[in-house]
């Protein structure tokens, strides 16, 4: 379980101004929950996730988990960013590979491992290939890999489907559904889709900019497995609706079926 | 869940008429360069001591085809050994920069003085202080080579997308890992666009070393034909000196594309 008590973080920028990305934010999160986290640029959705990944600190309160106090990464998060970034000089699988190198996990099992895991997201045969002769998702997926290597319990996605185009984004998203159905494990999901935060999430946490903070939880009834096609379903459009509501104001959200 | 084939991004295969532009074009045009300059120096009747004819170069050079070619040896012993020891100095001076901003600060002053000395000035003090031999020569090489290696280098390591570097922290990875296994790998085209202009500026190096404080060495053979009006040598040492530079550079580019085949034309594709 993730807890997050009253966390606050301030940043100081060179100049000396102080900036408050994430203002008295308490969240529990159970375990192999899917949480996702949506709200405008500059609401600290990033700041909270690297605050749960353990590469930032809080400034203020506590974050923990599993009752321990998050000090420093833990070797059971895994981590997957906005863009791929995969190493261009090495192959698919040595890309996926990568985390156990750095943490010096290799073992003999490995491989298999991380073959393993390119079947699961569809990508068998491109073991020794460069990330250069891929797509852009098709990359995405393999970083999706590497993140899930070294078997974690918990993974971090920083608006992981940003940089693909609408329709790759679709079929990313079903995937990863596809694969926590399979791999179940609790996830943390910044994006800038309602839609998508809505299919994907148990839970959407909304949040608010200048200081970032949550300005409220919505659970999402909408029952699983899910796809698209439930967008027009009544759980599914309430949840948008209320999440639209909160992040532009009532005034640019009409009654009823609001502008999508 | 199907994949889609990723478009092929490497260059489309060479039709047989590629190698004509890249090789034959080329070979053909500098031909004709030397036989309009062979044309031009015999209609007008140029003499040898102002602009030699290209077939009294060859000739001259032939003549003394032997000692050439010693004193090329000689030149390229001063080249490749100044090459080195800048790539030695460079590396871990770049990894030193780059390391932390005080280190930076602390060096950085000392970098731009050693640029900011006229090497020409430098080589004749430089005899003096450390003797007549390679060592003043290699030295200045190095000065003349060694600057835009440290800084593509150091421009290198810090081009590493941050989400790898958290990546690396997230897998509490040491930084001797990180250097080794991300940040130097992603400096690998940065590193080869700073040797690059390295090798060509070792080859003046060494000829300017060699101008002030040599008994040996294309430079030394410049300074002492062109005092006894032996021009057509000269010329004949200065072509040599651009085939040696053209050659190390192409030496390097090859070096690049045998051993980090992902790194060309990628210094900037990282994310």
């Amino acid at each position: 379980m993730i807890t997050l008590n009253r966390v606050t973080r301030i940043f100081e920028s060179r100049d000396g101004d102080r900036i408050t990305a994430l203002e008295d934010v308490s969240l529990s999160i159970r375990d192999n929950e899917f949480v996702t986290l949506v709200g405008p640029s500059g609401c600290g959705k990033s700041t909270l996730l690297r605050i749960v990944a353990g590469l930032i600190l809080p400034t203020a309160g506590t974050a923990s988990i599993g009752g321990a106090a998050i000090t420093e990464p833990r070797s059971e998060t895994g981590i997957v960013f906005q863009a791929p970034t995969l190493l261009p000089w090495a192959s698919v699988l040595d890309n996926v590979l990568f985390p156990l190198r750095m943490m010096h996990k290799m073992d003999s099992a490995s491989t298999d491992k991380a073959a393993a895991l390119l079947k699961l997201v569809g990508l068998q045969g491109f073991e020794s290939k460069s990330p250069r002769e891929l797509s852009g998702g098709m990359q995405q997926r393999v970083a999706i890999c590497r993140a899930l290597v070294h078997e974690p319990d918990i993974l971090l996605m920083d608006e992981p489907f940003g940089a693909l185009d609408a329709l790759t984004r679709e079929e990313m998203t079903m995937e990863l559904l596809r694969i926590w159905g399979e791999r179940p494990k609790t996830v943390l999901f910044v994006t800038h889709s309602i839609t998508e935060a809505v299919v994907l999430a148990d839970r959407v946490v909304v949040m608010s900019p200048r200081p970032g903070r949550i300005a409220e939880i919505i659970e999402v009834k909408s029952p699983r497995p899910r796809s698209f096609d439930n967008e027009a379903s009544p759980e599914f459009h309430e949840a948008t609706h209320r999440i639209r509501q909160l992040i532009f104001g009532q005034r640019h959200v009409g009654p009823g079926r609001a502008a999508a | 869940m199907s994949v889609q084939a990723a478009p092929q991004l490497e260059k489309p295969r060479k039709r047989p008429s590629a190698a004509l532009y890249e090789v034959v074009v080329p070979l053909l045009a500098t031909a004709a360069g030397f036989l309009v300059w062979e044309a031009i120096c015999k209609a007008f009747n140029v003499p040898a001591y102002l602009v030699p004819a290209p077939s009294e170069i060859l000739k001259d050079t032939l003549a003394i085809g032997p000692t050439v070619f010693g004193h090329s040896m000689a030149t390229l012993k001063t080249v490749l050994l100044g090459f080195v020891v800048s790539i030695a100095i460079s590396l871990p001076l770049a990894v030193l920069l780059t390391a932390s901003p005080a280190i930076a600060s602390a060096l950085y002053p000392f970098l731009v003085w050693t640029q900011s000395i006229p090497k020409v000035a430098l080589a004749p003090i430089l005899v003096v202080v450390l003797g007549s031999n390679e060592l003043p020569r290699v030295v200045i090489t190095v000065l003349v080579a060694f600057f835009p290696l440290v800084i593509s280098s150091a421009t290198g390591l810090m081009s590493v997308p941050p989400e790898l570097i958290e990546l690396s922290r997230a897998c509490k990875a040491s930084k001797w890992s990180e250097l080794w296994r991300i940040r130097l790998p992603y400096a690998i085209p940065f590193i080869f666009a700073g040797l690059k202009v390295a090798i060509s500026l070792a080859v003046v190096g060494a000829v300017v070393a060699e101008f002030v404080n040599a008994d040996a060495g294309l430079g030394f053979l410049i300074v002492t034909s062109t005092a006894f009006f032996k021009v057509p040598v000269a010329f004949g040492a200065l072509i040599i000196l651009s085939i040696m530079g053209v050659v190390l550079f192409q030496l390097v580019v090859i070096a690049e594309r045998v051993f980090f085949p992902w790194s060309t034309g990628n210094a900037m594709a990282a994310s």
